[in-house]
């Protein structure tokens, strides 16, 4: 203690001192700083982001319609999640988003990892090719979504006169927005355009993060290179793969934009994922109340099962 | 990319893997770009040759779908048309071919001079506030640090649409619905988070000892932190700034619910583009291309910083 006192009474820069004594002595202290440098983020969030989320909490236990402001509010309890949890749309609902999210994640992995796996060949001009293939996922899935729509027509749409020249249907034989069965994969189709250059990209950085040296080891042990992909390249590959699951899969869990430009949930609800049952509740029926309960338990469901798989992708890592 | 390039030795792939592995993907680069040139050349062409069959690759491009994008049309009767005098520019001929003159401007640079104001100033509230938090949370000791950071994070798991419903009314409320500073607030919530996260990356890295030795020669706190970490920190600002900008740009899901007009934004309008009976495609390409520019040349200029910003700094290479 007598030494801090000691060097309090210093002067400047005579001697090298411990920087956190200096710090005391002059300007604002770190305590301060600390405090003026955070704050106003937090409160940015607590304010659009927190603060809507009680609110939300609180309208999922009420009976309050957003267009009927002055009507009187009753309090329901949870009367809206035990409507909700048997609510066989809402099931249905879940069940479009489950299958949406898993082939969109399964397919944007496979082909994403091929190309990352192609790319890290480094044939020639492989960087000006990777950014081309880049391009699909910067662009606005609204106003891309919205086009496809015109790529999907029966008669005209570019997507079925090529698909009808290579099956040899004809172009107006199937309406890929227009059809129960076709639907689905209409959308997994764009958002696999759109996403898998994604998914590359965080499987490229796993490739180029094995060092070359365990390779020459395989190489002297005479493993095949088939040997090498399933012992090394693929394990040492998991844990970016795996982060690149986590991404897409909460991507495509709150899937709102594209979906609902390219269907709008139909033809009926064949293509209703959870965000699209979630507008037409909140806004086109008004059930503030019902529609808030379902964001609820949607936050809760994306929370759990990501805290869930992060603890699964830790568990990889630490190998 | 950025991606350290090592040095393969022995396990260098022959020139026939490479040739291979470069003609796949080049198919697939090529297959993947079709439905963007399809968006470039629709909007040069003319709406019979936008919806022909079988599709047009080889056409007389035509300026109407731009002209149809910029200007709202009457329809008139021939005799009227020719009481009028020379037709105003190349956009009033083609409308007078199809019976209409033009009757005004479209909203459509409005909305987009929207997207500009709203993405602008949301990235630059995002990425300021997400320097200071980042200095913060990298530097000092803040009590429930992991805490706080997890939470930052979280806000982003929550699907835009049950966000919107009590942004909805609070905006109602207080006067913000449908203006840009609502806008602009919002989008700086829903970036600052990803600003934090990649910020804390970059400071992390910059040793301490920059600023230690600033301090011992006389400056304060605050001044190391302008003069010492600031400038080193830009090339991760920059390409922050950049992802922000990405996503307030192509923002719709909160666009379309809580602007109707005066503060709308450009992905909500594009869509609505209607033309005689139906979507006006030209008109929707043109607009779309133009939207499409801006992000097209960020994308080819910025490629070695897009691995860290789209994996939360993740990923550190």
């Amino acid at each position: 203690m007598n030494d801090l006192s000691a060097s309090s009474r210093i002067t400047y820069g005579a001697v090298p001192v411990q920087a956190a004594v200096v710090r005391r002595i002059r300007g604002l202290s770190d305590k301060v700083l600390a405090w003026l440098f955070i704050t106003p983020t937090i409160v940015l969030l607590l304010a659009i982001n927190i603060f809507p989320l009680v609110w939300t909490i609180y309208l999922s236990f009420t009976n309050y319609r957003a267009n009927r402001a002055n009507a009187p509010v009753k309090w329901l309890g949870i009367d809206w999640y035990q409507t909700i949890l048997t609510d066989p749309d809402i099931w249905a609902a879940m069940q479009v988003t489950a299958h949406f999210v898993f082939w969109t994640v399964v397919i944007e992995t496979v082909i994403g990892f091929g190309l990352a796996f192609l790319i890290d060949k480094k044939f020639r001009g492989h960087g000006m090719w990777t950014t081309i293939i880049l391009l699909p996922m910067m662009l606005s899935p609204a106003v891309v979504g919205n086009f496809w729509t015109f790529l999907y027509q029966p008669q005209i749409g570019l997507f079925n006169y090529v698909v009808g020249f290579l099956t040899g249907r004809s172009a107006s034989s199937f309406q890929m927005l227009g059809d129960v069965t076709l639907s689905p994969w209409a959308i997994v189709i764009v958002d696999a355009w759109m996403w898998t250059p994604y998914v590359m990209l965080i499987c490229l950085a796993g490739l180029r993060s094995i060092p070359d040296y365990i390779y020459e080891a395989a190489e002297v042990d005479r493993a095949s290179k088939w040997r090498q992909f399933w012992s090394i390249t693929l394990p040492m590959a998991l844990p970016f793969i795996m982060l690149a699951v986590l991404f897409r899969g909460i991507e495509n869990f709150k899937m709102f934009d594209m979906v609902n430009l390219l269907t709008g949930g139909g033809p009926g609800s064949t293509t209703e994922v959870a965000s699209i049952t979630l507008k037409r509740a909140a806004f086109e029926s008004w059930r503030t109340g019902y529609s808030s309960a379902f964001a609820i338990i949607l936050f809760v469901t994306v929370f759990g099962l990501a805290n869930i798989y992060v603890k699964a992708l830790n568990r990889v890592k630490s190998r | 990319m950025s991606i350290a390039n090592t040095a393969h030795s022995v396990v260098e792939p022959s020139p026939n893997t490479r040739r291979l592995a470069g003609s796949l993907v080049v198919l697939y680069a090529v297959i993947t770009m079709i439905p963007l040139v399809w968006i470039v050349l629709t909007s040069v062409k003319s709406p019979d040759d936008a919806i022909s069959y079988p599709p047009k690759v080889f056409f007389t491009p035509s300026l109407e779908g731009f002209c149809n994008l910029f200007t709202t049309r009457s329809r008139q009767t021939p005799e009227f048309i020719r009481t009028l005098g020379p037709p105003q520019g190349t956009c009033d001929e083609i409308a007078r071919s199809r019976n209409m003159v033009v009757a005004g401007p479209s909203n459509y640079v409005p909305r987009f001079v929207n997207s500009l104001i709203i993405a602008f100033g949301s990235t630059v509230l995002a990425v300021a506030l997400g320097t200071l938090s980042a200095y913060g949370f990298s530097r000092f000791r803040v009590p429930l640090k992991d805490d706080l950071l997890f939470f930052i994070l979280s806000t982003r798991m929550m699907p835009p649409i049950a966000v919107a419903i009590p942004i909805y009314l609070m905006y109602r409320t207080i006067g913000l619905s449908d203006t840009r500073l609502g806008m602009i607030l919002l989008y700086t919530s829903v970036n600052v988070s990803l600003a934090v996260w990649l910020l804390k990356g970059f400071i992390d890295e910059i040793p301490r000892e920059y600023e230690e030795a600033a301090m011992i020669d006389g400056y304060t706190r605050f001044q190391a932190f302008v003069k010492v970490v600031l400038p080193q920190a830009t090339t991760g600002i920059a390409a922050t700034a950049i992802f922000c900008l990405i996503f307030a740009w192509n923002e719709y899901a909160f666009a379309v619910l809580l602007t109707s007009g005066n503060a709308q934004t450009a992905p909500p309008f594009i869509p609505i583009i209607i033309g005689e009976g139906g979507q006006d495609w030209p008109a929707v390409a043109a607009g779309t291309t133009l939207f499409l520019v801006p992000i097209v040349l960020f994308t080819v200029l910025l490629r070695k910083h897009l691995l860290r910003g789209i994996t939360f700094g993740a990923v550190r290479k």
